[in-house]
């Protein structure tokens, strides 16, 4: 027993290490942040005759964006500036906000919570005046400490731990990870997905937990009724037989999924071989089943799982938004974090009309009119329709869901 | 009904955690330690199957015969660099934190050689699963496969330790390695043997482990690991039908305890009982009692 303990032990130590080898490894291949100061910024706002430090003239509304344009997560960042680029173009060739034009300022963080808060200081000595980042959940944790203690507006497109939206003058466009619990049984129960619902869940991580028992909450004003409530840890990760044998003598007929995708295509497996084929739901841990190596797709086929944006979807302002920004982007498809982006920068315009904020106003002073304006703005997004937000930074908008069929994602609208 | 489904889907289960455990109350019953490596040594097995038959597309019986190849000499080799020349260590425990060292070694190598990102395992058993009661019980094609070749392999071993001359040296080292050596019994080449063995059934365990887990990730052998240990020691460790029972039993308590008590405290309750066990009887259930001379 306590061999088998020192080796636990041990395996955390050594998951660890792996990790922080991992991290260390990033900045070696990433430039000097600073040399990325400006090359993504708007080429056209640039010229509008601002003095870029200090921002003397106050003529313009000054967005720092801070996100990983370097290392492993750089592809969220690219997102995220693409898509407030282009939101930041529409608004400005429309007359910008209260007769202002914006300006955005993207700064590299390196998918790291100190490079963040260097980022951070940059964007501040450019001149920022508001924040849209960090894209990243334990960077923007960071950031927040820091416009908290400057009091600086801070919208965070994409982070979506608890803590990136502790403080007051901290807001969000994604889901919060517990948050996708309610989302989830609002979207089952809405759309009539099942009426008998089982949920298996990780009770080893707080991700998995949080949304299992937001789920519950959410559940308890729908139509539908949980049957059957699972857990496995990750010590007890392999063998689901008993988990999903329990959701189909409950009669299931849809099964609850909080988990990584790891995990789930396990369950998937287990659940094809014994014979039971409810209707998967996952959350955006789900999102990397179609990744694994060498797994079967055709087990993941009808599996749903709740995800802000679906490029494929038909709506005007989806199709306008992917038709932009692949055109500029060499026909790259826009994922979620650049749909979080594009509605962060409306959100923000909203707010700053909502408050007939001028540039000229100091930095804080924004701030307080800012809180203040969110509480009341309503916008029609990418990620949602009548998005509006609450005092603790969350948003409340309709839950969106894609269905995987063919081995891709398809949207569920 | 349903109990009888937990009833399999616990031999099923207990079956892949019997089948490592042999391998590693073999080693220990002979060379008298702990290899901790022996997870890790199923992992590798299992990467190698999938590395030929997944990825290469060469049929399963060339990629688990490669396998089992890959597992035996990586065995010695683990055997003669890490554990050989600590043998004559003052403390027991330098083995045994070297095995735990060889343990990350694997993991870190297959971490570096496969990637962080798990793989979906392709079942090298084409046996039909077994159907019985109207539909309403169903065995998986991978656990007839898998406590067919426990048994065999229960059986094999047994008969190789009595009824062979180097399973006998293996008993005679496993009772006293200088009285073996004096008996004219070359120690070194019994206890390669023996860890040579025990690799060969942790490449089958490994295989037959992803059949029916199909997840394969660099930590993939660490946890079955630590349970197939105490199911070892649950059922007497040393003792090869004593790895069997614990196993099996092993299996069917940690399904049972899910279904009929909790899901979330599914480990606490199998070592629970681990520890009720060894508090009645602390050699396991077939353990054999010696007494320590003074």
């Amino acid at each position: 027993m306590r061999k088998s303990f020192k080796k636990a032990v041990s395996l955390a130590v050594a998951a660890m290490m792996t990790l922080t080898m991992a991290a260390c490894g990033s900045p070696s291949t990433s430039n000097d942040p600073t040399q990325n100061a400006g090359t993504t910024a708007a080429g056209a706002t640039e010229n509008s005759g601002t003095t870029a430090a200090g921002g003397t003239e106050k003529s313009t509304f000054k967005i720092g964006i801070i996100g990983p344009l370097t290392g492993d997560a750089a592809i969220y960042g690219e997102n995220v500036v693409n898509a407030a680029q282009i939101a930041v173009d529409e608004i400005n060739a429309a007359g910008g906000v209260n007769g202002f034009m914006l300006e955005i300022n993207a700064q590299d963080d390196e998918h790291d919570a100190e490079k963040s808060v260097n980022a951070y200081n940059s964007v501040k000595d450019w001149g920022a005046q508001m924040i849209l980042g960090s894209v990243t959940s334990v960077p923007c944790i960071a950031v927040t400490e820091k416009t908290k203690a400057d009091n600086m507006f801070q919208l965070t497109p994409s982070g979506s731990a608890v803590e990136c939206a502790k403080y007051a003058n901290n807001f969000r466009v994604c889901f919060s990870d517990p948050d996708q619990g309610a989302a989830s049984a609002r979207y089952i129960g809405e759309n009539n997905l099942g009426t008998k619902v089982a949920v298996i869940y990780d009770s080893s991580t707080v991700y998995s937990t949080g949304i299992y028992e937001s789920f519950v909450q959410g559940a308890a004003n729908q139509k539908f009724e949980i049957v059957a409530a699972e857990a496995f840890t990750a010590d007890n990760a392999t063998d689901f037989s008993v988990q999903l044998q329990k959701a189909k003598d409950s009669g299931a007929d849809l099964v609850f999924l909080p988990i990584y995708y790891q995990a789930a295509s396990l369950i998937l497996a287990q659940a094809n071989s014994m014979g039971y084929a409810p209707v998967f739901f996952g959350v955006d841990g789900m999102d990397g089943i179609l990744s694994v190596e060498n797994f079967d797709k055709s087990l993941a086929e009808g599996v749903m799982l709740l995800t802000p944006f679906a490029a494929d979807a038909k709506d005007d302002l989806t199709v306008k938004f992917v038709t932009t920004y692949q055109q500029r982007h060499n026909n790259a498809i826009p994922n979620q974090f650049a749909a979080d982006a594009y509605d962060g920068v409306y959100a923000l315009k909203a707010a700053l009309e909502k408050a007939g904020a001028t540039p000229d106003m100091s930095v804080s002073d924004l701030c307080e009119a800012l809180k203040k304006a969110m509480l009341e703005i309503s916008i029609d997004g990418l990620t949602g329709a009548g998005i509006t937000w609450n005092e603790a930074g969350e948003p409340n908008k309709e839950p969106k869901a894609v269905k995987i069929v063919d081995g891709v994602y398809v949207s569920m609208d | 009904m349903s109990f009888i489904t937990y009833l399999i889907n616990g031999i099923s289960l207990g079956s892949v955690y019997a089948l490592i455990a042999l391998g590693y109350t073999m080693v220990y019953g002979i060379a008298k330690m702990l290899n901790f490596a022996h997870g890790d040594v199923i992992m590798i097995g299992a990467f190698t199957t999938y590395s030929l038959c997944s990825t290469m597309g060469l049929p399963p019986v060339v990629g688990v015969a490669a396998s089992v190849i890959v597992c035996t000499v990586l065995g010695i080799l683990i055997e003669k660099i890490a554990y050989k020349p600590l043998r004559k260590a003052s403390s027991p425990l330098a083995v045994l934190i070297t095995a735990i060292g060889v343990s990350y070694l694997l993991q870190n190598l297959a971490l570096l050689m496969f990637g962080a990102n798990a793989k979906s395992f392709t079942s090298v058993v084409s046996v039909a699963p077994l159907t019985l009661a109207g539909g309403q019980i169903k065995i998986s094609g991978e656990t007839i496969v898998t406590i067919l070749s426990c048994i065999f392999i229960m059986i094999l071993l047994m008969l190789f330790i009595n009824k062979t001359k180097a399973g006998q040296g293996m008993l005679a080292v496993a009772e006293d390695k200088g009285a073996a050596q004096l008996m004219g019994i070359n120690v070194n080449a019994t206890i390669s043997l023996t860890f040579a063995i025990g690799s060969a059934l942790a490449a089958i365990a490994g295989v037959l482990l992803c059949s029916a887990y199909p997840s394969l990730t660099p930590y993939t052998g660490s946890m079955p690991g630590i349970k197939a240990f105490v199911a070892a020691v649950f059922g007497g460790i040393g003792s090869i039908p004593g790895a069997f029972i614990g196993g099996i039993l092993l299996g069917i308590i940690e399904i049972l305890g899910k279904a009929y008590i909790s899901s979330q405290m599914a480990d606490a309750i199998v070592f629970g009982v681990l520890i009720v066990v060894l508090l009645v009887k602390p050699t396991g259930l077939l353990g054999k009692n010696i007494q320590e001379k003074v």
